[in-house]
């Protein structure tokens, strides 16, 4: 062997950029939190769908999830917001862009608590984006308080129980108006990404509920949100493969086992049917599952909801194709006679 | 419409001691009515009527927080000396709710006329009063004979008895009439003009006139339009090329967005696509509203909400953010008295302090002061722009006196100026630099530059965070970094003291004591500058602020004067206060406060007593 061989090609998307263009920062998380995971497959993903990073808007709001925006897409502009309130911001964004592809990483405290009531008329607006809920029941950066997606009678790393119970992210998601509502767990990478992957092919809202570890104040016994407690208690409703637009695969499955959905850029979902029927497009059997798994412990994952043909926000406002943010003057200043025209009337 | 704008008439006549004349085209008509009875357009109507006949008018909708049922007065002046502001006292009142009937009647100086409903008998109230009965439910039947309608219509008549004992040419009445229901409703129309000429016959046949008071034509309002501030407003963001817009109703601002609304649907829908070159949000509350328009500047559209104070106070934590984040914003604060219900629909110049500092830290924010619907229209342009250039949320702050009541204006003359979108580097700019630095203060003006979402370069993107970042947009809690750049903003609101509306200001060589004032105090204090002149001898030179932070001129003004005036309407002198902040001790010690908050807009008796009592005169 030549001590100069040149070293083997570096993998490249479509756009031929490196996974490097993914990444960001450096994390400043706790060792083993699942928030980091979630970081990575991000990273991942947008680097497979061969997304261009500077296409991308990420938007926070407080909280440790809120810090992960910095840890990956370092090419992406990025807004780090107030507590609750990344839906707002990310709404304006997009209404001034159209075109930015939006992904928001919030925590459980920023959409169940402060910002329930932004992220309740999100939904009813069906605004293009990704919503990430970095969900592990418990305030971090706060130092371990409850928050209000935390289970009835699972407890505090003190012992203290929790007599409140929780607000389901993914109902609310499927109930108010989400066009994909997925739940997954950190430490379920396949998944993950298969469902990363379905909210940037799709067209509006996909909310995204990932259950995730927090290793210093909630990864306990009497914690509902720990890995121990996700390794015996997820329950996939479908194993979930992605196929791209771009990458046209024709895999056979066997009759009845599998159901395909078609996104909207023309990308295709397989969903392969694991213990029981699921039909990710059929609202009420999904809220009445959701429910039904409450009851008995289990916690459902996978695409719990897909409505692939309903207009998002920017349909619903008819907007003109270009961003509204570099329209030229001469189409956003009516003219001289509309002036005048409007002065006539009032005289 | 300025005041200053009118020619002023000769006014010997009004300083004539000779018997009670006629008093031509100066006085007030007071109407008292129950809300919701649809008094507005007979009210309305007849403003415009007297505007039409070329006299200075202005009017004023005195309402409660209410849809139907309590009582609303509302105010026309005629001035053939220009002046629009409100006048104290009432010259002739039309008492049509009996519930304050009588307690109006009381309120009313000697010599007034009263026209008022014939079974109400406030003939026996007063004597030195002129009374003229009108059998308004007798009258209503025959011209409205559908019964559910004469509620509504029966305010009509009134019109028509004003118009004759006032000689306003009914053509000018009908005239009105026709335009404020539009084509459209031209047989509704046609109804009221029927009421209308009921009056009219009436009064002919069964009043005989005993007061002094006349419109006569006159000649100052020819190519002027009349309109209220709010929709003056709207106008000036949709020719300020604004994009996004969001709102959450709160009166007084809801009709600015209304009217915002239904303009840009009728011109900014692009012609050749049908697609609206505009989005319009109805948030979930003001948080959200303030919030998208942040969201929607950092990706660099024009956007804008409107709200009033209670909106204010939730805007706050965003307000900060926008601040510290440099995000171009506009937000107009339609004031009102606050908080919770407080007086909702009564005006006041309430927010001040609290916007200038709006959030936690050290913040300042820039205001803009309009006083008139030109102003509205055109400080929104300025408003967009200093956002721009500056990078952070602008406040127009008019008030419900200027925002929801007709004025008389002058029309609005077309922006020439392009657009300024301030410091934004393109992707061309990004290939020739290679890179950039967000928080960097490159020339000097404590302004950054900054990119937008989406644009095509690997090196345009930047993270937008609070305090916490250096000048490359990294989290830091660097004791220096912090510093450095909270310097470089105070240093930005420097720069911006050079670059925002100067004040109008009009030196009188003669005078010692100044006024300052901003808004719609200018009417009052206007007014009450020819008052102090007139009656007392006193000259005064006056300064109207037309923005925050203040300029230079500020200071000079204090300068040449003994004694200044800070003329505004709330109780604790807040405008004074932000004064004091920029001024030293010896110009403070110059300074003056007069205040008046009763939630009715400013009137010139008031300014002119408290300055005469506190000179001693």
């Amino acid at each position: 062997m030549s001590a100069t061989a040149t070293p083997p090609p570096k993998k490249v998307n479509r756009l031929g950029l490196e996974v490097v263009n993914y990444k960001g920062g450096k994390t400043t998380l706790c060792a083993g939190c699942g928030h980091n995971a979630i970081s990575e497959r991000i990273v991942e993903v947008f680097f497979e769908m061969g997304v261009q990073p500077w296409q991308v808007a990420k938007l926070s709001g407080i909280g440790c999830s809120s810090k992960t925006p910095a840890y990956f897409l370092g090419m992406s502009h990025g807004f780090n917001a107030v507590h609750g309130r990344a839906p707002v911001v990310a709404t304006g964004a997009m209404l001034a862009n159209r075109n930015l592809l939006g992904i928001v990483v919030t925590g459980d405290g920023d959409t169940a608590s402060i910002g329930l009531g932004h992220f309740m008329h999100m939904l009813r607006r069906n605004i293009p984006l990704i919503y990430v809920i970095e969900n592990n029941g418990v305030y971090g950066l706060t130092k371990g308080q409850f928050s209000a997606t935390a289970d009835l009678g699972s407890t505090l790393k003190t012992g203290t129980p929790n007599d409140m119970p929780p607000i389901d992210c993914c109902l609310a998601g499927i109930e108010l108006g989400a066009t994909l509502v997925a739940r997954s767990f950190s430490g379920d990478k396949r998944q993950l990404q298969a469902i990363l992957k379905a909210a940037i092919a799709h067209r509006g809202l996909s909310i995204i509920d990932v259950i995730s570890p927090c290793t210093t104040f909630n990864d306990h016994e009497g914690s509902t949100k720990s890995y121990a407690y996700m390794k015996d208690h997820e329950e996939p409703v479908h194993d979930i493969d992605f196929v791209p637009f771009f990458d046209d695969i024709a895999v056979d499955y066997e009759e009845g086992t599998t159901s395909e959905v078609r996104m909207h850029d023309g990308s295709r979902l397989r969903l392969k049917k694991l213990g029981r029927d699921y039909d990710p497009t059929n609202r009420l059997g999904a809220i009445t599952a959701l429910h039904e798994s409450n009851g008995s412990n289990e916690v459902l994952t996978g695409i719990l909801y897909i409505e692939p043909g309903r207009p998002d926000f920017v349909e619903t406002l008819d907007l003109v194709d270009e961003p509204l943010a570099t329209l030229p003057e001469w189409k956003v200043r009516p003219s001289r006679e509309a002036l005048e025209e409007i002065m006539e009337e009032l005289r | 419409m300025s005041t200053l704008d009118v020619p002023r008439v000769a006014r010997e006549d009004a300083v004539s001691d000779a018997p009670r004349a006629t008093i031509i085209n100066d006085f007030s008509i007071q109407v008292a009515t129950v809300n919701g009875s649809g008094s507005q357009t007979a009210n309305n109507v007849l403003m415009r009527a007297i505007f039409q006949m070329g006299v200075p008018v202005s009017g004023k909708n005195l309402f409660p927080s209410n849809i139907q049922g309590l009582p609303t007065w509302f105010t026309i002046r005629a001035s053939k000396y220009g002046w629009i502001g409100r006048k104290k006292e009432i010259d002739f009142l039309v008492a049509m709710n009996p519930e304050t009937a009588q307690e109006d009647v009381m309120k009313l100086d000697g010599g007034s006329a009263v026209i008022y409903d014939e079974p109400l008998k406030l003939n026996q109230l007063r004597s030195d009063l002129h009374f003229y009965p009108v059998p308004f439910d007798k009258l209503v039947g025959p011209v409205c004979p559908e019964a559910k309608l004469r509620k509504l219509v029966r305010n009509m008549i009134y019109d028509g008895v004003v118009a004759h004992l006032l000689g306003i040419d009914l053509e000018e009445i009908r005239k009105a009439l026709f335009k404020q229901f539009g084509p459209r409703k031209a047989k509704t129309a046609e109804l009221n003009w029927g009421a209308v000429k009921a009056g009219r016959d009436y009064a002919e046949q069964n009043l005989a006139k005993t007061d002094p008071f006349r419109v006569e034509r006159m000649n100052e309002t020819a190519g002027k339009l009349i309109i209220d501030g709010n929709a003056a407003a709207a106008l000036g963001c949709m020719f300020a090329g604004v994009t996004v817009v969001t709102w959450y109703p709160i009166t007084p601002s809801s009709s600015l967005m209304e009217t915002l609304i239904g303009y840009l649907k009728r011109y900014r829908i692009d012609p050749e696509t049908k697609k609206a070159t505009f989005a319009v949000v109805q948030a979930e509350d003001e948080i959200a509203a303030v919030g998208m328009v942040i969201g929607a500047g950092w990706a660099g559209a024009r956007a804008v909400t409107a709200t009033s104070g209670p909106g204010i106070s939730l805007m706050s934590e965003f307000a900060g953010l926008g601040y510290y984040a440099e995000v171009p914003a506009v937000i107009v604060d339609v004031q009102r008295v606050g908080p919770s219900t407080g007086l909702p629909t009564r005006t006041m110049q309430g927010d001040l302090l609290v916007t200038a500092v709006l959030s936690h830290g050290d913040t300042r924010h820039p205001m803009l002061f309009p006083s008139t619907p030109v102003e509205c229209f055109s400080m929104m342009g300025s408003a967009f722009d200093l956002a721009e250039q500056f990078q952070t949320p602008v406040f127009v702050m008019t008030d419900l006196d200027l925002g929801m009541n007709n004025w008389m204006s002058e029309p609005f003359p077309y922006p020439e100026k392009p657009f300024d979108r301030g410091k934004v580097l393109s992707k061309a700019d990004l290939d020739r630099l290679g890179g950039f630095a967000r928080y960097k203060d490159v020339d000097g003006d404590g302004i950054g530059y900054r990119t937008l979402p989406g644009t095509d370069h690997p090196a345009a993107a930047y993270f937008t965070r609070g305090s916490g970042h250096n000048e490359k947009a990294q989290y830091t809690e660097r004791e220096d970094d912090y510093k450095n750049n909270v310097d470089r903003l105070a240093h930005k609101f420097e720069t911006m003291r050079r670059r925002v509306p100067s004040p109008e200001v009009r030196y009188n060589e003669l005078a010692e004591v100044g006024l300052i004032y901003c808004g719609t105090s200018r009417y009052a204090a206007e007014e009450s500058q020819d008052q102090l002149k007139r009656e007392y001898g006193l000259e005064t030179s006056l300064l109207r602020l037309k923005a925050y932070p203040f300029t230079r001129e500020l200071v000079d003004f204090i300068n040449r004067h003994q004694r200044v005036y800070v003329v505004e309407q709330n109780r604790d002198a807040q405008l004074f206060s932000l004064i004091k902040l920029d001024t030293s001790a010896e110009q403070i010690a110059k300074l003056r406060s007069v205040r008046y908050y009763s939630g009715l807009p400013l009137d010139a008796r008031t300014v002119t007593d408290e300055i005469v009592d506190q000179e001693g005169l």
